[in-house]
């Protein structure tokens, strides 16, 4: 099948660059190891969890959002300087599918959060997390159509928005309400009920409240298939809609 | 091979609050016979890269037709993509990758199975001659390796049509001439080529045919040689500006001067460049010391006066008024 295939073709070439640049992926971790681990005691002490495990069981779904969040909604950037080296222009002249170039790119980055993602774990695990393996995995699903979200809107963004300045700071203005509204600091169980009210409309809070619930071996809460099917419902809109209004230059 | 008949392509573009449509290329026609290499040759901005863009499925026409190798562009669009080649002027590849790992999957992204991708590399690097660097990061390369490595990947699919856009940016005199060559030998294998260039010697000596466009139109069309034949004699530059100060002449001077030497029998007509008088006789040998006598009778003193053949700039400048030497 040509779309699988085109897809794998450039989720293996995007994803080999990274391979080939480890320092940027290791930079990439420095803050959300960062977060986990200074961060952590404060949010023990706020929720007034009794052990270091809760606070991770709580936490680390919070920063697992916020990766999934940041990483989607600047994924655009790196588009930005895939077409200033004219690398997209290559690729879109070839009769490669169009679908599958867009989805190559955003497996790219589901598997970079991914990645950042279980590294995180192992590190919360050293630390006193405990998580059963499946719930993880159920987690990095969730997180995983976060990211496919937030890429497909930066995408559009980055295509109707060309000034790298404006798209800079309508992409920060955009993520911050997004992710403190997911309850990537403190959980949203604690805010007001007219800023849960709000967050009822932003998937990322779904997620963030599904993956939680998850971590804190809750899998049968209703939270948890109810953010399954919003974010899958969203995500499946987010790339036909963005893989059209993309390639709406040429057919 | 290429048909293209009345393209066109205009982008908002914003000055302030203010909208204002910028017509990019503003109906254009011209055809591209098998196995020739022809240039669209206009300064930056005329419209040529848009062009382009269009013809290789990047960029959707306002209007016009456009066949492809047979294929009609706006109507089947993915068939045109298996037969043409493209190469941007910025390149398309990434620095942290290799020339054979960016080879192999541009072969497989027309469909080709791994072992023949990995075949059709190496015959790349072969007949590019990248085989040195092949597998040293893009990052490291020179300019004429990295453009080599460029058009080796806009050709790995064998295209019956080549898209080159300014092909020669910034390359040293040798990596040049050494493009050249490369081109010529695609053109000889039975290529179509297709290349935009701001250069007058690239267009004069690589192509075979050209179309000169400016403003987002095409103003002259034909072989380089034909086109310079409009220009019967020889071309006198006379530079006004004093050899000692090498200031600019004062205004009055430059007007009187032009005044003059257009009022000459010999003179068919004389253009104002900057400091300098560009004059189209039927011979510089006889014309230059009239030139003299004409100009020193009204105590003018040109700093330097120097003849040369008609070139496409000439052409240029006859028909937009303005030059396109850098």
């Amino acid at each position: 099948m040509k779309l699988a295939r085109d897809t794998w073709l450039t989720f293996q070439y995007e994803a080999g660059q990274l391979v080939h640049s480890p320092v940027s992926i290791a930079i990439s971790l420095l803050q959300p190891v960062t977060y986990l681990l200074l961060f952590t005691p404060f949010l023990k002490s706020v929720m007034g969890s009794s052990s270091y495990g809760g606070a991770y069981a709580i936490y680390v779904p919070s920063l697992f959002a916020a990766m999934g969040i940041f990483s989607g909604l600047f994924a655009g950037f790196a588009m930005i300087a895939a077409i200033r080296r004219g690398v997209i222009g290559r690729l879109r002249v070839t009769p490669l599918s169009r679908v599958g170039l867009l989805l190559g790119w955003e497996l790219m980055f589901v598997a970079l959060v991914a990645f950042q993602a279980v590294v995180i774990a192992v590190v919360a695990v050293i630390f006193g997390l405990r998580v059963p393996l499946i719930n993880l995995l159920l987690a990095l699903v969730l997180l995983s159509l976060m990211v496919i979200i937030g890429v497909s809107i930066s995408y559009v963004l980055t295509i109707f928005v060309p000034n790298q300045t404006v798209l800079a700071n309508l992409t920060n203005g955009v993520t911050e309400p997004i992710a403190l509204l997911a309850g990537v600091l403190i959980p949203l169980s604690v805010a007001p009920l007219w800023v849960r009210r709000v967050a009822l409309w932003n998937p990322f809070a779904w997620g963030a409240n599904g993956m939680r619930a998850v971590f804190q071996g809750h899998v049968g809460a209703p939270v948890v298939w109810q953010a399954t099917i919003i974010l899958a419902a969203i995500a499946a809109i987010a790339v036909l809609v963005s893989s059209r209004l993309i390639n709406r230059e040429i057919a | 091979m290429i048909e293209v008949s009345g393209l066109r392509k205009s982008y908002r573009s914003r000055k302030g609050r203010k909208f204002t449509i910028v017509e990019a290329v503003r109906g254009v026609d011209f055809a591209v016979q098998r196995s020739e290499i022809f240039g669209f040759l206009g300064p930056n901005g005329a419209g040529k890269t848009t062009t382009l863009r269009m013809l290789a499925t990047l960029l959707r026409p306002d209007g016009g037709d456009a066949t492809i190798a047979g294929v009609d562009l706006l109507g089947n669009p993915a068939r045109v993509r298996q037969r043409i080649g493209f190469v941007a002027q910025s390149g398309g590849t990434y620095d942290q990758s290799t020339a054979r790992r960016d080879l192999v999957h541009q072969a497989r992204m027309y469909g080709v199975a791994k072992s023949a991708a990995k075949g059709l590399a190496e015959e790349a690097i072969k007949a590019f001659q990248l085989g040195e660097f092949a597998d040293r990061r893009i990052g490291t390369y020179s300019g004429g390796q990295r453009r080599r490595l460029d058009v080796a990947l806009g050709v790995i699919h064998s295209p019956q049509v080549l898209f080159l856009d300014e092909p020669t940016v910034g390359l040293d005199p040798p990596s040049r001439a050494r493009m050249w060559t490369e081109v010529r030998k695609l053109r000889d294998q039975g290529m179509t080529i297709f290349l935009s260039t701001h250069y007058l010697d690239e267009a004069d000596a690589l192509c075979d045919r050209i179309s000169i466009i400016d403003a987002g139109l095409i103003v002259a069309e034909g072989t380089p040689s034909d086109l310079k034949r409009e220009f019967s004699g020889d071309v006198i530059i006379v530079d006004l500006a004093a050899p000692d100060t090498a200031g600019a002449p004062e205004p009055t001077v430059m007007l009187e001067g032009s005044k003059i030497l257009t009022e000459q029998p010999y003179v068919q007509s004389c253009e104002t460049i900057d400091t300098t008088l560009r004059l189209y006789v039927d011979s510089a040998a006889t014309a230059i010391p009239q030139v003299m006598r004409a100009l020193s009778s009204k105590g003018i003193e040109p700093g330097a006066i120097e003849s040369r053949r008609p070139s496409l700039d000439d052409v240029f400048l006859a028909k937009t008024g303005r030059t396109l030497a850098d």
